[in-house]
């Protein structure tokens, strides 16, 4: 049984009545989430709210780190020397492959120059880590430690060290909220790295499945394929892995094929991840066969032009579109 | 009595801050839908013991806290806690009788109504999950009412 405090009697005459506050909260509740919806005048108010609301965030994250912390110190000698061992060899590899990239990327950037077009390489990045924190069961987003205080802002391209992990949904002072690829909101517009078509993945609201619903049952994309981010809508740097197919299924009568996808980058398994800085491509689209060309990694040069010709100024608006702003119904 | 009681709004501030941390401590995957909304029933709690004290501004702005942390639209879980409040306000004097397998009924129907205007809200501005699982805290959060009444007796009979 509940106790009884000492003040149980009913409210009589005390304050304004009942109902009178609850009619003002209820109207005030209302107008905010209204306000909150339709206009961007809450972003003040939020930033004080979230202040006040930090320290929980940081007190719930702060056990989890500290065992991380733990378990790190007191990691046994022999353990540390293998993983040293092997993050030497895979070094000594890395630099081997970075030599020819060197001149590889010299020769583009001389290449791009010479077009007049050096945007969307990722010029900055700056390593965030994600607090231990829940934010909702049914959405994929994810807090980093990194906010306005350390330039970052809304709209930016999050990567990990597989591919594009999403992009930053909500900027506060000291921390970012970012929205996953995977969310059912978000849609990222990508290019396939063998047959260069272009389409738009779309979040399920599951970690390990993308959807590409705008796929005619005529497109070249084959079980495999691994789909880069094209750069269009300016959001994400092109070229950058996001999914590898997994499933393709065509139906003669449907309009649209049924195409499923895996994220490359460890959406789940993620503890740190790169915010990234990059040039943005030019504000007016170029004609429709250079774009297919500009937008497209070296390796799609050769790819088809009548197709992504074909694909560009039908994709084009919803791409931009769901790109930008990850807005309610994403690309539908 | 006036220094009492502001040592009681302390402590009903720490319970729900505690209640907020819980909500967003993270829990395995299969854990996570049936999270109870320990917040709301803490402010529930308070309302039913001492309802001068928790009023319905205490939580609205508990449920304010909640949206900030789950990066929702503001205002939407503030009003689902300001109706359950109010409702529990209201009923205040009768829920205090009720046995506590009655009393965790009539908790359960607020849960369902404050899970519904969140799904509500939640389809109005466009983010509608239609899942079954999502209903799953109105179970968790009564079959948890007994130990909330336990754990909140335990602490007002020691500041008492």
């Amino acid at each position: 049984m509940v106790e009884l405090s000492h003040d149980s009697r009913p409210i009589i005459g005390r304050g304004p009545p009942l109902i009178a506050t609850f009619i003002t909260l209820a109207i005030a509740s209302i107008a905010l989430m209204v306000t909150d919806q339709r206009y961007d005048q809450l972003e003040r108010v939020r930033a004080w709210l979230t202040a006040a609301a930090y320290p929980v965030q940081v007190a719930v994250d702060a056990p989890f780190r500290a065992w991380n912390w733990l378990t790190g110190s007191f990691a046994d000698r022999d353990r540390l020397r293998q993983e040293n061992l092997e993050v030497t060899a895979r070094l000594r590899l890395a630099n081997l492959q970075l030599q020819r990239f060197a001149a590889i990327e010299e020769e583009n950037r001389r290449l791009r120059d010479m077009r007049e077009n050096s945007a969307g390489v990722a010029e900055r990045a700056l390593v965030a880590s994600i607090l231990n924190v829940d934010l909702d069961p049914f959405r994929h987003r994810v807090l980093l430690d990194k906010g306005k205080a350390d330039g970052v802002f809304k709209g930016q391209a999050v990567l990990d060290g597989e591919g594009i992990f999403g992009q930053v949904w909500r900027v506060n002072e000291r921390s970012a909220e970012v929205i996953l690829i995977s969310d059912a909101e978000h849609a990222i517009p990508v290019q396939s790295n063998r047959s260069g078509v272009r389409t738009i993945a779309v979040g399920t609201g599951d970690l390990s499945r993308l959807v590409l619903p705008f796929v005619t049952g005529e497109s070249d994309l084959k079980q495999g394929d691994l789909l880069l981010s094209t750069g269009m809508g300016g959001v994400f740097p092109p070229g950058y892995p996001v999914a590898k197919v997994t499933r393709v299924e065509r139906d003669s009568k449907a309009t649209f094929a049924i195409v499923e996808a895996r994220p490359t980058a460890a959406l789940d398994r993620d503890r740190e991840v790169l915010l990234v800085w990059f040039k943005a491509p030019a504000p007016e689209p170029p004609p429709a066969t250079s774009a297919s060309t500009a937008a497209a990694p070296p390796s799609t040069v050769a790819a088809p032009p009548s197709t992504a010709a074909g694909a560009t100024p039908v994709q084009s608006a919803p791409v931009e579109d769901a790109a930008a702003t990850p807005a309610p119904g994403g690309a539908q | 009595m006036n220094r009492s009681n502001f040592w009681r709004r302390i402590l009903y501030w720490l319970t729900v801050a505690a209640g907020l941390a819980l909500a967003i401590v993270p829990l395995p995957d299969w854990l996570d839908p049936v999270r109870p909304d320990l917040a709301l029933l803490a402010v529930i709690y308070w309302i039913l013991t001492s309802p001068r004290i928790a009023g319905l501004g205490y939580a609205w702005l508990a449920g304010l806290f909640l949206d900030v942390l789950h990066g929702m639209v503001l205002g939407q879980h503030a009003l689902g806690f300001l109706v359950v409040a109010f409702l529990t306000h209201r009923l205040q004097l009768r829920m205090r009788m009720f046995p506590i397998p009655h009393q965790a009924g009539a908790v359960m129907l607020l849960l369902a109504l404050y899970h519904f205007i969140i799904f509500w809200t939640d389809g109005l501005t466009g983010h509608g999950y239609t899942g079954w699982n999502r209903w799953l805290p109105v179970l968790s959060g009564a079959l948890l009412w007994p130990l909330i009444v336990a754990a909140g007796d335990t602490l007002t009979r020691r500041s008492r």
